[in-house]
C-alpha cells in the first residue's frame, strides 16, 4: 500500500465502520437503518427514495449551509496543526468574528458591494486577533496554546453576549435588530433556487480559503516554514527559521478562518447578531473534520460534507422515529476509527501478509 | 562443543522488507559469539526474536538443544538469556543493589531484605572481577561502572547467556579494554556471550567466532582468528573497504575559527564549556574528542548559536559571530553537521528535496516572491543526489524518514558541503553508520579539507578522531585538556587526557592570537 492510498483509504475505511457502528445501533433499537440512510440521501440530493421519489431542492441547499462553518473551522484547526499547534480555539475566534460581523453591519453604513467585503474583513481580522493572543502567549512565554485557547473560548463567549445585550441593544434579549441588506450574503434568488433554503454566498469566501489554505500550505515559502516547525520544531530551527513568529502567524491565520465563519453564519444563515445561551459547537466540530480530513484541504471538504450532511439529515431522521443522537454516535465512531487508523492499518496489514504467506505456500 | 543457542533458518517478514532470511546461528557454550553487520543488516532483528519481543516466521530455536517458543522477554529470562542493553535501563537515584533487585526484591516477611541482596550482588561482583559497590548511587558512578550493574543485572537473574547489543559505544578505550577482560572472565566462569557490533577491531579482540550479516542473510561464520579484520569487513559490506583515509598532509593558512574563552552553561545550569580557547586553520581539521558529557554538545550549540553563551567569543574570519543569530550565522559561512541527525538534521516528514532547501527555501531559484518553485528545488536534489550518491528509492521524492541512516547522514553532509562554507562544524558523522557510508563521508570531509575549509569534528569515536583529524584537541570537564598532532599520539594518550588524568599543550587562559598558534604549532 502505497502512502497516497493509505492516506485517502483509511479515512474511507473509518467513516464506513462509522456507519457500519451506527447502523447496528439503529437496528438494535428495533429500526431500519435503510430509514436512516434514506434520510442522509435525502440530504444530500433532495431525493425522498422512500416516499415516491419526490424532489426538494430546499434540502441541499440546508445541507451547503450546515456545511460551510464546519468546513472553516476545521480549516482552522488543521492550519494551526500543521505548524505542530493544537489550538481548540475556533469556537471563540468564531464568536469574535461574527460579533465583529454584527459590528460591521449595524454600524456601517456603505453599498453591498463595500459592505460585504468589509463585513467579512472585521470578522477575519478578529478572529486572528483572537487566535494571535494564544499564539504569542506560546511564543513569548511557552503557555500552552491547549490551556489560553479553552480560556479565550470562554472570554469570547462571554464578550459577545454582553456586547449584543448591552451595547447593540437587543431586540428581545436574544438577537440584535436585523442587519441591513447591504450586509448580507443572503440572496433571494439562491433562495428561491433551493426552494427556500437558507443557501447564501456564504460558500463563495468558503471556496477561497480552502484555496488559500492548500495555496499557503503547500505552495508558498511561508507554509514551508510552517511545515517545518510543525514536523520537527528542533530542525527548523536550527536552519535559522523564526519558529517564535511562525507560530504566531500560524495561530493568526488559524483564527482568520475561523472569524470568517463567524460572519458566514451572521450574516449568511441569520441576518442579525445572537446572543447566545451556549456555545455551537462548530469549533469542535471543526476539530473532527480536520481529523477526518487529515489535515489537507481536499479532505476537509469532504469531510465537512460528510458531517454537515450528517448535521442536516438529522430532523430528517428524527421524522423517521430514528433518534437524533444516532448522528452524534455515527460522527463520534467516525473521528474514534480514523483516531484508530493506526491499528486498522496494522490489521489489513496482518491479513495482507497471510494472504501472501498463503499464495507463496501454495506455490511451493 | 555443544551449541548452546541454535536459531535454525529463522525468517521474518516486515511489510515490504525481509529483515531476516533463512539465517541460522548456532553458539557454542562457553563462548564469545559476535554478530557482525551494516545497519539493518537484521542483527536486532534477530536478537529481538531470540529474546522473545518479536516471533518469527519461519524457523525454530533451540536452548541447550531443547526446541523452545520465546513468546515474550520473560520466557528467555526463564531460559537464562538476558540482554545488556545499548541505553542503560536503570533507576539514577537508586543505589546498585535496589536497580539489581527491581522487580524480583528478597523479601523477609513484607519489608525487603536489602542487606541479603547486598550480599549477593557482592557475591557476584567478586566472583566476575566487577568491583562495582552495591551501595554507591547510580549517579555517582561512572557509565563503564553502570554498564556493569546492567551485567550484574543479568548475572543476579541467573543468566547463563547474555547478549550485549554494542557495549562499548559509551566507554572510554580504558573502559573497553576492561570490559574485554570482564567478558573473558565472564566465560571462564562458565558464561555464554553474544555480542552485536559494527566494530572489528573488537571482534578481533575478544570474540571467538563471528557470524556476518548482510542485508538479512548470513554471509558466513569464520573462526576470528583466522579472519583478518579487513577480510571480515569485505564480508559485511560485499566489497572491498579501506580503514584509512588516504589523506595528503595538511597544508594549515590562517586561522578561520576562533574560539575565546568562552563559557556556556549546560541544561543543568553549570557551566558547560569553561574558559575554552581554541583555533582551527583554513585547511586543516581539528578533532576534538572527549568522553560523551564533557562539553562538547554545549560547544557545538554555542558555535552555532543554539544556546546563549555566558562570556566569550568566537569569530569567524575577522566577525565575531556571538551576537549573530543562527541564520545570520549560516549566512556568513558556517556550516554544521548536527550530531543528532534526526532530531536537528532533517524534517523527517518532508522530502529529500524540501531537506536541501532548508537554508535557502526562500532563496532565488527555489522561490520567486514568496512562491514555492518545485522544479528548481527539484533539480537542486537531483544534482545533489547524483554528486553525493545518496541512495533513496524515490529519488528527490523520498521522504526523509524512509531513507537508512546512511543515507539520511549522506544528505546532510551533501546539503552543507554544497553550501560551501568557510568553517565546518562536524558532530559525530559517523555514529551508527556501517564502515562503507564512514569512508564515504571521512573522504569527503578531507575533499573540504583539501579545498581550504577549516573544519572542527567533534566525535566520540577515538578511530576517527585519530583518522581525519590533523590536531587533536582533548576536552574534560569542560576544558581543553591537550593538544596534539593527530601522527604523534595514540589511544593510550588520548584516553589518559579524556579521564583527566594528563594535560598536554594547554593553551594559557588569557591568549594573544600569537601565542595561540604558536601553542598550535608546538603540539
Amino acid at each position: 500500500m502505497t502512502k497516497r492510498t493509505e492516506k485517502v483509504l483509511m479515512p474511507l475505511i473509518a467513516v464506513f465502520l462509522g456507519f457500519l457502528l451506527g447502523s447496528i445501533i439503529v437496528i438494535s433499537t428495533g429500526r431500519s437503518p435503510v430509514s436512516m440512510f434514506s434520510a442522509m440521501i435525502r440530504a444530500v440530493t433532495g431525493i425522498d427514495l422512500v416516499n415516491g421519489m419526490s424532489f426538494n431542492p430546499r434540502y441541499i441547499g440546508e445541507f451547503i449551509i450546515q456545511s460551510m462553518p464546519i468546513i472553516l473551522t476545521g480549516l482552522a484547526f488543521a492550519f494551526a496543526s500543521r505548524t505542530g499547534l493544537f489550538s481548540i480555539g475556533a469556537e471563540g475566534q468564531l464568536m469574535v468574528g461574527s460579533l465583529a460581523a454584527t459590528a460591521v453591519s449595524l454600524l456601517v453604513v456603505a453599498p453591498a458591494a463595500v459592505h460585504v467585503p468589509l463585513v467579512l474583513l472585521a470578522a477575519l481580522l478578529a478572529g486572528a486577533l483572537w487566535g494571535g493572543i494564544p499564539g504569542l502567549l506560546k511564543a513569548r512565554f511557552n503557555v500552552h496554546e491547549v490551556v489560553v485557547t479553552i480560556m479565550m473560548n470562554y472570554i469570547a463567549f462571554h464578550l459577545n453576549n454582553f456586547t449584543i445585550l448591552n451595547v447593540f441593544g437587543s431586540v428581545d434579549r436574544v438577537k440584535t435588530a436585523f442587519f441591513p441588506q447591504s450586509a448580507l450574503l443572503k440572496d433571494p434568488m439562491l433562495e428561491s433556487l433551493t426552494n427556500g433554503s437558507r443557501l447564501n454566498w456564504g460558500f463563495v469566501p468558503v471556496i477561497l480559503a480552502l484555496l488559500a489554505f492548500s495555496f499557503i500550505i503547500n505552495k508558498t515559502t511561508f507554509g514551508y516554514s510552517l511545515r517545518a516547525v510543525g514536523y520537527n520544531k528542533e530542525a527548523a530551527r536550527y536552519a535559522g527559521m523564526k519558529v517564535n513568529r511562525n507560530i504566531i502567524l500560524s495561530m493568526m491565520i488559524a483564527g482568520a478562518f475561523a472569524g470568517l465563519a463567524g460572519a458566514v453564519i451572521t450574516n449568511g444563515t441569520f441576518n442579525f447578531g445572537r446572543a447566545l445561551p451556549a456555545s455551537e459547537g462548530y469549533g469542535f466540530d471543526g476539530i473532527a473534520v480536520a481529523l477526518v480530513g487529515a489535515n489537507e484541504a481536499s479532505g476537509i471538504l469532504f469531510a465537512g460534507l460528510l458531517f454537515g450532511m450528517l448535521k442536516a439529515a438529522q430532523p430528517l431522521m428524527q421524522s423517521q422515529g430514528i433518534p437524533k443522537e444516532i448522528v452524534g454516535i455515527i460522527q463520534a465512531s467516525i473521528v474514534l476509527f480514523v483516531a484508530m487508523q493506526y491499528g486498522i492499518k496494522m490489521i489489513l496489514d496482518k491479513l495482507a501478509s497471510k494472504k501472501n504467506a498463503s499464495a507463496e505456500g501454495g506455490q511451493e | 562443543m555443544a551449541y548452546i543457542i541454535e536459531m535454525l533458518n529463522i525468517t521474518k517478514d516486515f511489510p515490504g522488507i525481509r529483515a531476516n532470511d533463512n539465517i541460522t546461528l548456532q553458539v557454542e557454550e562457553h563462548s564469545i559469539h559476535a554478530l557482525l553487520g551494516e545497519n539493518g543488516a537484521g542483527k536486532s532483528t534477530l536478537m529481538s526474536i531470540l529474546f522473545g519481543l518479536y516471533q518469527p516466521d519461519a524457523g525454530k530455536i533451540r536452548i541447550k538443544g531443547k526446541d523452545v517458543r520465546v513468546t515474550d522477554p520473560n520466557v528467555a529470562t526463564r531460559l537464562g538469556i538476558g540482554m545488556v542493553h545499548q541505553h542503560f535501563k536503570l533507576v539514577h537515584n537508586f543505589t546498585v543493589t535496589e536497580n539489581i533487585i527491581l522487580g524480583m526484591e528478597p523479601r523477609k516477611g513484607p519489608i525487603i531484605d536489602i542487606r541479603a541482596a547486598e550480599q549477593k550482588v557482592e557475591a557476584i561482583s567478586k566472583l566476575y572481577g566487577l568491583a562495582v559497590d552495591p551501595r554507591a548511587k547510580i549517579e555517582d558512578i561512572s557509565v563503564g561502572m553502570q554498564q556493569r550493574v546492567e551485567i550484574l543485572k543479568m548475572l543476579y537473574r541467573d543468566a547463563e547467556m547474555l547478549i550485549f547489543d554494542e557495549p562499548t559505544a559509551v566507554l572510554t578505550p580504558q573502559e573497553i579494554h576492561e570490559l574485554m577482560h570482564i567478558m573473558r572472565r565472564l566465560v571462564e566462569e562458565g558464561k555464554t556471550i553474544l555480542l552485536i557490533t559494527h566494530k572489528l577491531k573488537e571482534i578481533k579482540e575478544v570474540a571467538d567466532i563471528c557470524t556476518v550479516l548482510r542485508r538479512g542473510k548470513v554471509v558466513g561464520t569464520v573462526k576470528v582468528a583466522d579472519a583478518s579484520e579487513e577480510q571480515m569487513a569485505e564480508m559485511m559490506v560485499g566489497r572491498e573497504v579501506s580503514f584509512h583515509v588516504a589523506k595528503g598532509p595538511a597544508q594549515p593558512k590562517e586561522v578561520m575559527l576562533r574560539i575565546e574563552n568562552l563559557n556556556v552553561k549546560n541544561n543543568k545550569g553549570v557551566l558547560g564549556v569553561k574558559n575554552l580557547s581554541l583555533e582551527v586553520r583554513k585547511g586543516e581539521v581539528l578533532g576534538l574528542c572527549g568522553i560523551d558529557g564533557n562539553g562538547q554538545t554545549e560547544l557545538v550549540q554555542a558555535l552555532t548559536g543554539l544556546t546563549r553563551i555566558e562570556s566569550g567569543k568566537i569569530f569567524v574570519g575577522d566577525t565575531d559571530i556571538t551576537p549573530l543569530s543562527i541564520k545570520a550565522r549560516t549566512d556568513l559561512g558556517l556550516g554544521h553537521i548536527p550530531e543528532d541527525r534526526q532530531k536537528h538534521g532533517l524534517v523527517l516528514d518532508f522530502t529529500l528535496s524540501e531537506n536541501f532547501v532548508i537554508h535557502n527555501y526562500y532563496e532565488k531559484p527555489y522561490a520567486h516572491w514568496g512562491i514555492l518553485n518545485p522544479k528548481a528545488i527539484r533539480e537542486n536534489a537531483d544534482r545533489l543526489i547524483r554528486e553525493f550518491d545518496v541512495r533513496s528509492g524515490q529519488g528527490g521524492d523520498t521522504p526523509a524518514r524512509s531513507m537508512s541512516g546512511g543515507n539520511q547522514q549522506k544528505a546532510i553532509v551533501a546539503r552543507e558541503i554544497d553550501r560551501s562554507p568557510k568553517v565546518l562544524v562536524v558532530a559525530q558523522p559517523t555514529r551508527g553508520l556501517d564502515v562503507g557510508a564512514i569512508e564515504y563521508i571521512h573522504k569527503r570531509i578531507i575533499a573540504e579539507r583539501d579545498n581550504d575549509k577549516a573544519i572542527l569534528l567533534v566525535s566520540l569515536e577515538l578511530d576517527e578522531i585519530l583518522d581525519v583529524s590533523d590536531r587533536i584537541a582533548v576536552i574534560f570537564n569542560g576544558e581543553i585538556v591537550g593538544i596534539v598532532n593527530a601522527k604523534e599520539t595514540d589511544e593510550n594518550e588520548l584516553g589518559l587526557m579524556m579521564a583527566g588524568s594528563l594535560r598536554k599543550n594547554v593553551p594559557p587562559a588569557r591568549q594573544s592570537e600569537t601565542s595561540a598558534s604558536v601553542q598550535g604549532r608546538n603540539a
